[in-house]
């Protein structure tokens, strides 16, 4: 039993290994840019629409809606880095059905790297939302004691973002594996149904997380909107 | 009792332990936050939009606790950094 697809190795030649990790990662990146690529080579303005152009724009309003739902009123800017990062994990947690796949997801590299870019883009967006002197301004809000405060949770929830979606996705695969040697028959079915809806719901979680912390950092200088329920 | 065979047992125990406390507090803090999320649900039933959100998040924050736990009971059992210590003290001796 190994822990994480990094531990598959395909292909070694001296230090350059060719991991399972590696391979599922371009494999899903390949599908996903080809298939979108398909798909949107001659979209149609009218009524008439192919089936992929409509599930495209079902993902693409989705995204969309719950971005703004979050609290980016305009969530174009945002759409294509919290789109790619849900599409990504989600299509990495789906494909999951089809025999001989392991999830790159359930590698903490692929994760730490997710959560890595997010903690890059959290900054950069809210210095475009704000300007550098705003952005820097909300660390030491409300009082400067607040400033190691606000730079742990900084670094904590990158951690809590990368250790979840690993410990998520390599759960599900280790409850199968452990479940195929003692009830081989028809429970690892079961639970790998179970392993599709944790996958979906990480997705979601992920970007969504992604999302408010991006609402959290762009919004940080402008004056506060009347309490409203929120 | 040499050193291995302690390192074994505590791995062991220390990994049901944290497993099973692990799952148990998260499990009773995500009922308590479902059933007020319900409550809430069946007195404002347009705001359910909102309150499935907050709701999912609010569980991804309760879960990666247990999540954690899990991760930690894992490392002890499979990638425990002190067993690789005492196998090499034995095969020092």
């Amino acid at each position: 039993m190994h822990l994480s697809p990094d531990q598959v190795i395909f292909w070694q030649h001296g230090l350059f290994k060719l991991n399972a990790t590696i391979v599922f990662t371009w494999g899903l990146m390949l599908v996903l840019s080809a298939g979108s690529m398909l798909i949107t080579r001659n979209l149609s303005q009218g009524l008439e629409r192919s089936r992929w152009q409509n599930l495209v724009e079902i993902v693409v309003t989705g995204i969309n809606t719950q971005i703004a739902e979050v609290g980016l009123k305009d969530p174009k800017p945002y759409l294509p880095f919290l789109g790619t990062l849900f599409i990504f994990v989600a299509a990495a947690a789906v494909a999951t059905i089809l025999p001989g796949y392991e999830p790159p997801t359930a590698s903490l590299s692929t994760t730490v790297a997710l959560a890595l870019s997010v903690f890059v883009a959290v900054p950069l967006f809210g210095i475009e939302a704000d300007g550098l002197r705003g952005y820097l301004g909300s660390y030491i809000r409300p009082t400067p004691l607040m400033l190691p405060f606000n730079i742990i949770s900084e670094l904590s929830r990158t951690l809590a973002l990368a250790v979840r979606l690993f410990g998520n996705m390599m759960s599900g695969a280790m409850i199968i594996g452990i479940l195929l040697t003692i009830t081989p028959f028809v429970f690892p079915i079961v639970m790998t149904a179970l392993g599709l809806l944790t996958g979906m719901v990480q997705a979601y979680i992920f970007s969504i997380l992604a999302a408010v912390y991006i609402a959290a950092a762009t919004r940080a200088r402008r004056p506060k909107p009347p309490a409203v329920a929120a | 009792m040499d050193s291995m065979t302690l390192v074994a047992m505590t791995s062991i125990v220390i990994a049901g332990l944290t497993t099973a406390i692990g799952c148990m507090m998260p499990a009773l803090s995500e009922g308590k936050s479902v059933a007020s999320a319900l409550t809430a649900l069946a007195q404002q039933p347009d705001a359910s939009a909102t309150i499935t959100r907050t709701l999912f998040v609010g569980l991804a924050m309760i879960e990666s606790t247990a999540i954690y736990c899990f991760v930690v009971s894992m490392i002890l059992l499979f990638a425990n950094p002190f067993w690789n210590h005492a196998i090499a003290s034995v095969a020092g001796k």
